[in-house]
């Protein structure tokens, strides 16, 4: 018969690996979640071919670029910080996880530009420029504030959670034998990529 | 302890030596690819535009996939995981556009 | 002081908290399953409410007790509150919470944290639900499928009633991430897949259909939510858009999501059969692997919501095809069942007949369902009562009675209390008789032509609405006696110690009734497959040869 103690510290005992298994399957619903939205844009764009193209040429191509860049590199610092800790290399971890947070800030720097420029020319949900234009237009433009503001929206929630990553790396809570969190945020955050992946072709190059 | 859980121990490193290297090489062939695919947006190829920013699209998910998120290295339930979620999209648009297409 | 874990039942259990935090912070599994228990049945009392007065409203043509708003708002609660409250989470929350880690020899689930937070969610979206009718603007009344265009010009509670959907879905999500990595991660030495008891084949798959399809209706919802709020062109005709998109996305998850209601009740139907017919399960695998091709192929079907709204004439046909294709994986399991029924030696107690009610009802359902499942058919039969019928047979006589039977089947390893028997056989058949006076008159009228959702009704459908209001009372009575018994069960001094009453052969007869917080004081070897009847297998043989 096991007593109290030893219930405790059973219950402590580590499966990584379902922790793992946990997270993917989060992040599948994550992905089922913009592929909602990627089924909506696809029959909307097979509905109004021209119309999209014609409302893309007003997304500016080089921010778009820029940020797809921005999103790549932070990419790579974040599984970087993860070889860091892995290498007991707890400062540079710490580092790697602050310009991947540095960088998430700069992509959404630039989104605020863009999106404030689309505003300051009378593009947003229900202005007259836009209900002025034709249907797909609208479309599109409904699509792009709600797939680029959802996937913004899971940008800021990769830094919040990178940034209690770093504060956990720097009180040993991570650290080189268990990296479980930092893991599970780096995998969100690649999924975060992947969706941009998609989004950025689909929006900015279709002109 | 059951037996699943004890072989845990084990199995909580996900590759053996970790190492910079890769990685960067990968973030190479990314940032070349989304330049292949600005470059390539510019052309009009007509109908197959869309196809090729989707392929390089894919490409570079798949990269991320596999390298950055260490699907490499996972098990293969992983794998057959990750095919079974992609599946699903995909038997879903294609039952979408059964209407869309012949409408 | 905290007790000891192996030596009280989960009941008695005292942890770090006490008094009612001891249950909503609990993330022992089985107190998470009864508090599931008891919050499912109480969103189930109120939905029976809301049922109970529309048949009462129906009893005559014209205006009886209500206004038809407070009629349409009724039906769409009634509907909100039944399938997402009540039927989804009512197997595999419940049951699956309390025994899914006692039948694969595990402690707990892979994350009992997560486990409560999912029941947080739950409890936060059913109260959201309850507001939203409170609220000024008045309760929703689009129906529980928030089609488009209504959905956003109605000036009712729309916006609560979606975020509710939306948390719910939530909620769902994690119970099926956790069952996945509870499944693969926690099963007892020597417990391979195929030595699962069917019952958790059945969660197993329903667990991926709730990962891959609930995010579907999220985001649906979301962007319904977010073209109310915004104006955002997404769906609205006016801008652009198409409700019948809508409605390929709101399937998209709905029509998987119906079987993620009956996969659980046929998981349990799976394991009360072999129990009490004394047999080995025949034909476990093609059980286990017809879940999982249900989930797959009830994932291709969901056009056939939609034969009347104009689609391609390629669809329809690749949809009514589709849909024909689920009938053989639910067929095998009928077959199977009844084939383990076969020469073996049958104990007529509650929950076999719950069990072969649900057989019965299902089967009654799911071939109403194939009639439907023709387009030419369906062009009739459309938004009429028929489908009413066939839905509450499949969904009510099929997932309903299989939540009855798991309540009679588990009940005394739930709590160590026997219900009187002779009592629970008058409440299953008055439930049972009533059921079917209650639902069968709808298959005629709807074939007649009476539409669904209809606050008035033409003369000559009269009588079926009298005939199937008064089945309304009888079932309710049916509900009344099963549940009155469970309460004086409960309430009783007597304990039930007799670890195994049926003679089951799976983990959970295996320990102590009221099971102690881990379930098991050592974790079982597991050798042989689940369900082996060797004692009566042999006379089966001996009496062949």
């Amino acid at each position: 018969m096991s007593s109290v103690a030893e219930h405790t510290t059973e219950h402590v005992h580590r499966d990584d690996l379902g922790s793992r298994m946990g997270i993917w399957l989060f992040l599948f619903t994550e992905l089922v979640l913009f592929g909602g939205m990627f089924l909506v844009y696809a029959v909307y764009r097979f509905m109004y071919q021209h119309e999209f193209h014609i409302a893309a040429k007003e997304l500016n191509t080089l921010i778009g670029t820029l940020n797809t860049l921005i999103l790549l590199t932070s990419s790579l610092t974040m599984v970087l910080a993860i070889v860091a800790i892995r290498k007991d290399n707890k400062y540079l971890s710490i580092f790697f996880q602050m310009v991947t947070i540095l960088l998430a800030f700069g992509f959404m720097v630039n989104k605020y530009f863009e999106w404030t420029t689309k505003i300051h020319h009378g593009i947003y949900p229900g202005s007259e420029t836009l209900l002025a234009k034709g249907n797909g237009e609208v479309l599109f433009f409904g699509l792009y504030y709600v797939m680029t503001g959802l996937h913004g929206l899971h940008v800021l929630i990769g830094m919040v959670l990178i940034g209690v990553m770093t504060r956990f790396t720097m009180t040993g809570t991570v650290n080189s034998d268990k990296y479980i969190h930092l893991e599970a945020a780096g995998l969100y955050w690649h999924l975060v990529d992947i969706i941009w992946i998609f989004l950025f072709p689909l929006f900015y190059l279709i002109t | 302890m059951s037996g699943e859980q004890s072989t845990s121990t084990e199995q909580h490193t996900i590759e053996h030596k970790p190492t910079y290297g890769i990685y960067i090489l990968v973030w190479l062939v990314l940032v070349m690819l989304t330049g292949v695919t600005v470059a390539v947006a510019g052309i009009n190829f007509g109908n197959i535009t869309v196809a090729t920013a989707l392929t390089i699209a894919v490409i570079k998910s798949y990269l991320v996939l596999t390298f950055f998120m260490h699907l490499k290295a996972e098990s293969a339930m992983f794998k057959i995981f990750v095919s079974v979620a992609l599946l699903f999209l995909l038997i879903s648009i294609a039952l979408l556009f059964s209407d869309y297409s012949f409408l | 002081m905290q007790s000891d874990v192996n030596s009280v039942g989960y009941l008695d259990y005292k942890g770090k908290h006490s008094g009612i935090l001891a249950w909503i912070l609990s993330t022992d599994h089985k107190r998470i399953g009864l508090l599931y228990l008891m919050s499912t049945l109480s969103f189930f009392a109120v939905g029976v409410t809301f049922g109970f007065l529309m048949r009462l409203e129906l009893i005559a043509p014209g205006r009886t007790i209500m206004d038809a708003q407070t009629y349409n708002s009724i039906f769409t609660l009634h509907g909100i509150i039944m399938i997402f409250l009540f039927i989804i989470p009512g197997l595999p929350a419940v049951f699956g919470n309390f025994f899914l880690p006692i039948l694969i020899g595990a402690k707990d689930v892979a994350f009992p944290r997560l486990n409560l937070l999912s029941w947080w969610l739950y409890i936060g979206g059913g109260l959201l639900a309850i507001i939203s009718v409170f609220l000024p603007g008045g309760p929703v009344d689009t129906g529980w499928t928030f089609y488009i265009p209504y959905s956003i010009r109605t000036g009712t509670n729309v916006l609560p009633a979606l975020m509710a959907a939306f948390i719910l879905g939530f909620s769902s999500i994690l119970t099926g991430l956790n069952f996945i990595v509870t499944i693969h991660r926690l099963r007892a030495p020597g417990m391979s897949f195929f030595k699962m008891p069917l019952f958790v084949w059945s969660l197993y798959a329903t667990a991926w259909v709730q990962i891959l399809a609930t995010p579907i209706i999220g985001i649906t919802l979301l962007l319904v939510v977010i073209e109310r709020i915004f104006g955002v062109g997404l769906f609205d005709p006016a801008l652009g858009g198409d409700p019948v998109l809508y409605q390929h996305l709101f399937w998209i998850y709905s029509h998987p999501a119906v079987y993620i209601m009956i996969l659980p009740a046929m998981g349990v139907i799976s394991e009360i059969i072999p129990v009490f017919a004394h047999r080995t399960i025949f034909g476990y695998k093609f059980i286990a692997f017809s879940s999982l091709a249900i989930a797959l192929f009830g994932s291709m079907v969901w056009a056939h919501h939609m034969f009347t709204v104009g689609m391609s004439d390629t669809a329809q046909i690749i949809f009514s095809l589709l849909t024909f294709l689920v009938a053989i994986p639910s067929a095998i399991k009928v077959f199977n069942w009844v084939a383990t029924l076969y020469k073996g030696s049958i104990s007529t107690d509650p929950p076999l007949l719950y069990a072969l009610a649900f057989i019965f009802l299902f089967s009654i359902g799911g071939f109403t369902g194939l009639i439907q499942g023709a387009l030419s058919v369906n062009m009739h039969i459309h938004d009429t009562s028929f489908i009413v019928a066939h839905f509450h047979y499949v969904m009510f006589g099929g997932t309903g009675f299989g939540i009855f039977a798991a309540m009679h089947y588990w009940f005394p390893k739930m709590f160590g209390k026997m219900y009187n028997m002779k009592t629970a056989k008058v409440g299953f058949w008055t439930l049972f008789v009533g059921f079917n006076v209650l639902y069968f008159p709808m298959f005629v009228m709807g074939w007649l032509g009476m539409p669904r959702r209809y606050y008035d009704y033409l003369p000559e459908f009269h009588i079926y609405h009298f005939i199937s209001t008064i089945g309304s009372w009888i079932l309710i009575t049916g509900l009344i006696i099963m549940f009155t018994n469970f309460i004086k069960a409960l309430r009783s001094k007597t304990k039930f110690t007799e670890i195994n009453p049926w003679g089951g052969e799976t983990l959970e007869w295996s320990i102590p009734n009221v099971p102690p917080l881990e379930n098991f004081e050592v974790i079982p070897t597991i050798t042989a497959a689940p369900y082996e009847y060797k004692d009566n297998e042999e006379l089966l043989t001996k009496e062949e040869n």
